[in-house]
Order: C-alpha cells, then structure tokens, then sequence
C-alpha cells in the first residue's frame, strides 16, 4: 500500500474554489470571464456528458431495465433512479454522517463535476422583497438579509440572461418577473389544475425553469424528450458542468481538479487564508495548494463542515466562526406531496406529453394577505401528471389498488395510464435553535476527516403549513372531478411531513448579516473573520423561503465574484 | 458503432453554432439509444434459477399478464429474463423468489399432488386467486400473498418497459421535437368530460 504523503509547497494560485455546483459554477465562469486565474477542486470524478448521461435511454435498452445489476431500484438505494445523472446519493459509503439522537436528516450529495445541477428540477424563482426583508411581514419571525431584493435583482438579470430561464410575466409581488425566454404549451391535465386553482382564486402560471425554449449562448432549445433529470446530452437545460466550467475551461484561465476532498482551509500567521489542504482520493496523498482567495461553494453543510474543520490557535472554534453561528439555522424546504385520479382524462387520444421535465404550470403562493391562517409564510405548489415514460414502478399503484391478475389487470393498467395528477408543496421553514449541524467528535470519514452531525426539528408552524398543503391540493383535485389518493385528511402532520433534508434544499449554515457577533459573513460573501475566505453556495442564506435556491445561489455567487475580481485589482484580497 | 456516436456528437457541435439542430438530427439523437442497444445474441440462459423454477416464473408471467389479441404476454416480453437476471446479481431479489416458488410448489403439491407448473390450470388459477388478494391473508396464505405482490410487480414491470408494452400503452414520447404542441382535440375532449365544460 502506498503511505499517505503530504505534499506542499504549490505556486500561489488566484482564486481557488471547493465544488463545482451551481456557486462553484458560477464563480468559475464570472471569475474568468473578468480575467482572473480559478482553481477548482471537486470531491468527486470529472463529467463527460456523452458517456455519463442516459438521456434518450429506454428501460429496454438495458437488460435489467433500470433496475441496476444489483436490483438496487426494488430495494430503494438509489433514490433518484439508474436513469438520474450521474452520483448523486444520499449515503456514500465512505463518507458517512451522523444523526444527533431523536432527530431525523437525510443529506443528499452528489460527487461529480457539476453537483448536483446535473439532475436538480431547473426550477428557478426569484426570491421576493420580504424573503429577503423579513421585517417586511411584520411577524416577528426570522431575520433580515444585508441585502436587498433590489440589490441583487441586477444579478438575477445577470443569471438569468446567462443561463436562459422560461416564463412569463404575472406581476405576482411573491414570485418577482425575470428576463424569460417563452414557455412552452400546457398539457392536458395542466389546463384542467390551471381551471380548478383559478376557481379557489390560487393563481397557477407558467413554470420558470432554467430550460432553453430558444437557443442561447451556443447552446440549443430544448427538444422536449422530458428526461431533464437525467442531464441533457445538449445543454438545453442549466448544469454548471455544461454551461459554465467546461466553457470556462476552454478560456484557459480555470484548471479543475477532481477526486480532491478537501480536508481544510490554512491560515498564516496575519489570520488570513494561505492554502487549502486537501486529499486527492485517487492516491490518497494529502495535497496543499495555496492560492490568494478561497471560495467555499461545496453545499451549505459541506461548506459548514470545512469550516468547523479548519481550526487552529487563531480560530479556535473553526474558521470564520467567532459568531458561533457556522452549521446554526440549518433549514429544509417543506415537501409534502397528493397524488389524485381524473376521469376526465379516461380514453383521450394518446399523445407525447414529455415536454419539459416537471410540470409547465406551477402555483406561487398567493396567501400573502391571508389574515386567518395559521402558519407563517407560505409555499408554491408543483404539479405532475401525463403520460410519461413507461419505468420500473410506473404501476406499482395500480396493481396495489387493482391487485388480481390476468387481462382484468392489464385492461386496469391501460384505462388507468396518463388519468393520474400528482401535486407537491414546497414551504418556508422559519429557522430554529434545535435545527443546526456540529461536528461528531468520534467519527471521521474514509480520508480522515471528522463528520457533520445533524439535529432537526421541525416546529409547529411547518406541520400546521402541511395540513394547508393537503386541504389546498384535496381541494384542486376534487375541483377537477378527480378523486384524491388515500385519506381525505393529514392526520399525523409529524408523519406526513418530508424528512428533513429529503426535499435537497438545506440551506443557511453560513449565514450573512450586517452584525459580526451573530453572522459569519458580510453583504458580499465574506467572511467577516478572514477577508479572503468567501462562500457562494446556499450556506449564506438568512431564511429559506418557499423558492428553490438554485437561482438565487446563481446571483449572490456572481455578485460575490464580481466583489472578488475588485478586490484582487485593487490588491485588497 | 462509435463512428455513429462521433458522428452524432459532430452534428450536435455543429448544430449547436448554427442554433438549432433539424428534427432529423434530434431524431438520430434518440435513435442511437435505440441502436447502442446491446444485442442480445441467442436463448437467454438463466444464471440464478434452475430449469423448473424457471419455467414457473415463465408460466406465472403469462398467467399475471397473459397473451391477448395478438399481443405477445409476459413471458414473451422477457420476464423471466429480467427476474433471473436481478435474482443473479442480488442475494435479497433471490431470496424472494427462490422462497416464494418453493413455497409455491409446497402449497400446490399439498393441495393437488402436483407442482404448480405440473397442476392443471383450474388448480393453478386456484392457488392464485387465494394469494392475489390481500383480503385473504392467513398465516398460511401470507408468505403467498407477500410473494405474490412482488411477481405481480415485476411481471408488470417487465412487460410494460418492453417494447410490446409500450406499444400497448399508446406512448409517444421519448422522440425529438422543435415546439412543443398539444392536440387541441385532447384538450377539448378531457374539458368537455370536467366540471368546467360549461366553460
């Protein structure tokens, strides 16, 4: 066996970035874009989309079906399928994670270039003036950003011009317009949803999603086989692999590094950071590479955790942490999911109705001056539904429902196919002092480096929110003529709520503020300890609102980038 | 084979300058999944299950989704295949289905002094009525029914990811298109049979 070695001593390199998702991604290419010299670490291997993706693959082009040689799929180990692009897992072997007693948490990673944008849904909403002024609700609830929504609207523009989001315009004050490019075509069972919402006067409008419906950028519009979730052989949809790092690749100005795990990050003795250290799991050889700027872009836990883990006399409690608030106000989305059956739809004429992946409507929340409700903020509804893809479980419902066999069953299966509408809520969770990620002081990972342990707990707001959830979508499939699947009411919110962790949207373990004793990181990104350390994945976020954070992590990594490039010109990084 | 992927990839490149890629280069994008299928040359031979186990799992395909109209059943959409298959690479799949056909021959050979396979189709479709309802779990008919279930849904698995499933199922998709467009009739047929269609 090779002894691990510690190498050190590499150039000084510019800007060095740990992940490649959609922060790394972005910082990737603004960075280069601006001149400026990037070295990008990612934990897990490099991408090539013509080999790794299984895009226009069928069931039937493998002999398992998509079940995995190991008939993983029956056995629910790879939750997002054979099909998903490439790694993305909620356990990677050698790199466990602990959950604190009485708590639940699934972590969802993804070791690949690209992260988890190579499979995430592309839906892309801009977060509202209240989401990031919380103030502005007058609740009491949550706390305010350093930054408002028309601070960072000018990088929403950004972001989106690059990345090529479609929409349309609805003048809603919680789901603010962008620059669209133009929506595509309802489906069948999305105009009878968009009747029902609007006949409970919920507003269901175009998706927005980072999806091309026209060229841009070099890249081609979409050619709706509806298999987004696989990764798109031509880039019609966002990934940061495709759009960002391999054409910032090509300008020269950033090198990738995979299979690097970073260990930590160095500081000198003028407390500022110096080098990163990191395992290149290829030869397990430990590696420094010291560099001017650091940006931290490898998932708000994953970034906490390396900053916890970068300890020294300086800063006792981990880097960028005399706050004491790195891995505290750790939040997830609020998923709570209906599915309903539409006669309505019984017999019509079969058609292609792959669009898009995801639903082409979706309803924003349209609660805000609701006076009698009794949870805070709000959620959006994304909706399913279609004839799609035949897949491994396409009936598992069916045959529970219909059980029997023989032509009874097979005649259950064809009547049954494309009549289903499946709906999912996903909702604010306000931040609280039980729900905070820390190190396991006895488990270290397969490179040695100590573990995050989680501690969740949802509060009452968020399980009163699903209650709602259940009544609104009850309330839309019955307004169809549909009937709901299973129970008429949520009897048990506690059981009925998504795991936390589980809906991929955990977020706010690096929290920014204007306040150096309750916030790790300034307006721009930065940590207020270490002037040179940065993070621009979702770690900074100050509250978790009902949007997905994709977009948003886009615009605060392009600001913190252009903030960065400044302060290299004028030697102040 | 890989001179048709290159030649794919050069036409996507080439496509990708010029903005838009024609409906026939979409096509040949998805055709090649179709064509990088691996031919399967010949009888499949089982890896996991023996001679007559195997042949059970071939007459359960048929019997959970049989031949009909022309259209081919279970067994002939590859089934059994697919069960052997993940039987072999997986120890908990074998488990399933090893059991529940020993368990299947014992109920049958109790009852009618035949193995399933062996028993007339009246004795078979017997046993199969008592498993494939939930209602009629018993301690005895348990083990079945759990079993049951699991031939139930890979049988349906199998046969409608085929290329005869599909088929059946009318599904369209999974092809390259320039807009995407909805037939107005569909629209019109499933509001007319809502509670909207007054408008």
């Amino acid at each position: 066996m090779d002894m691990p070695q510690v190498m050190r001593g590499s150039p000084v390199h510019d800007v060095v970035v740990i992940g490649s998702g959609a922060g790394g991604g972005t910082v990737a290419h603004v960075l280069t874009k601006l001149g400026v010299k990037v070295t990008l670490l990612e934990a897990g291997a490099m991408l090539n989309p013509a080999r790794d993706y299984k895009e226009h693959k069928t069931p039937a082009d493998y002999p398992h079906r998509g079940a995995g040689d190991d008939a993983a799929s029956y056995f629910g180990r790879k939750d997002f399928g054979f099909f998903s692009a490439p790694t993305g897992y909620w356990e990677i072997d050698e790199e466990p994670y602990t959950v604190a007693e009485g708590s639940q948490f699934r972590w969802f990673r993804s070791r690949i270039l690209g992260g988890r944008t190579n499979h995430y849904g592309r839906i892309s909403l801009r977060f509202a003036d209240y989401d990031f002024k919380a103030s502005l609700l007058n609740d009491g609830l949550g706390s305010d950003w350093p930054v408002s929504y028309e601070e960072i609207a000018p990088y929403y523009d950004k972001a989106e011009d690059f990345i090529g989001i479609c929409g349309t315009a609805e003048g809603l004050r919680s789901a603010p317009d962008g620059k669209f490019l133009p929506a595509p075509a309802l489906r069948v069972h999305e105009h009878l949803i968009q009747k029902s919402s609007r006949k409970l006067n919920i507003p269901c409008v175009p998706s927005r999603m980072a999806i091309l419906t026209k060229p841009k950028n070099g890249r081609l519009a979409c050619h709706y086989c509806g298999q987004c979730g696989r990764g798109c052989v031509t880039a019609s949809n966002y990934s940061s692999s495709q759009v960002q790092i391999f054409p910032a690749m090509k300008t020269g100005l950033l090198t990738v590094i995979p299979n690097a795990m970073v260990r930590e990050i160095i500081t000198g003795a003028d407390g500022k950071a110096k080098a990163v250290s990191y395992i290149d799991k290829t030869t397990r050889t430990e590696k420094q590479i010291n560099c001017r700027v650091v940006v931290l872009a490898a998932s708000a836990c994953e970034s906490a955790r390396l900053l916890l883990n970068s300890k020294s006399s300086r800063h006792p409690d981990g880097l960028a942490n005399s706050s004491g608030s790195v891995g505290r106000n750790l939040t997830d989305t609020v998923g709570y999911s209906l599915g309903g059956y539409v006669p309505a739809l019984e017999g019509m004429m079969k058609h292609d109705t792959d669009g898009y992946a995801g639903g082409h409507v979706y309803m924003p929340w349209w609660g805000l001056e609701q006076k009698n409700k009794d949870f805070p903020r709000g959620y959006h509804i994304e909706v399913g539904g279609g004839y799609g893809m035949p897949m491994l479980g396409s009936f598992n419902g069916v045959c529970r429902s219909h059980e029997g066999y023989g032509a009874g069953l097979k005649k259950a299966i064809l009547d049954s196919y494309g009549c289903s509408v499946g709906f999912a809520g996903r909702g604010e969770m306000i931040p609280n002092a039980k729900s905070y990620c820390d190190i396991d002081p006895h488990v270290v990972d397969r490179w040695g480096i100590p573990v995050l342990r989680f501690h969740f707990e949802w509060s009452d707001y968020e399980l009163k929110m699903v209650k709602h959830m259940h009544d609104t979508f009850a309330a839309i499939i019955e307004g169809m003529g549909g009937r709901v699947n299973g129970p008429k009411t949520v009897a048990d919110t506690a059981r009925a709520i998504s795991t936390p962790g589980e809906i991929i949207h955990e977020l706010g373990t690096v929290r920014m503020g204007s306040d150096p004793s309750t916030s790790a990181l300034n307006k721009y990104s930065q940590a207020h300890d270490v002037k040179n350390v940065f993070v621009a994945d979702a770690a900074p976020f100050v509250t978790n609102p009902d949007k997905n954070p994709t977009l948003t992590i886009c615009a605060m990594a392009w600001r913190a980038s252009e903030f960065i490039a400044e302060g290299l010109k004028k030697g102040e990084l | 084979m890989e001179s048709t992927r290159r030649d794919l990839l050069r036409n996507v490149a080439a496509a990708a300058l010029l903005g838009q890629l024609s409906a026939e280069a979409m096509q040949h994008v998805h055709e090649h999944a179709a064509e990088a299928k691996k031919a399967t040359a010949g009888v499949y031979k089982p890896k996991a299950l023996n001679a007559h186990e195997y042949q059970t799992v071939t007459k359960l395909a048929d019997l959970i989704l049989p031949p009909e109209g022309g259209e081919p059943g279970g067994a002939t959409a590859g089934a059994p295949e697919f069960i052997d298959l993940l039987c072999s690479g997986s120890d908990r799949m074998a488990q399933i289905w090893l059991g529940g056909l020993a368990w299947l021959d014992d109920q049958s050979l109790k009852r009618y002094e035949a193995t399933f396979l062996d028993a007339k189709p009246a004795q078979q479709t017997e046993l199969l009525d008592l498993i494939a309802y939930r209602r009629n779990d018993t301690p005895e008919t348990g083990p079945g029914i759990r079993f049951f279930e699991w031939a139930r849904r890979m049988v349906v698995d199998a046969y409608f990811t085929s290329p005869a499933g599909v088929k059946a199922l009318g599904y369209k998709g999974n092809v390259g298109m320039q807009v995407f467009q909805v037939p107005q009739e569909a629209i019109t047929y499933a509001i007319s049979r809502s509670p909207f269609k007054e408008g």
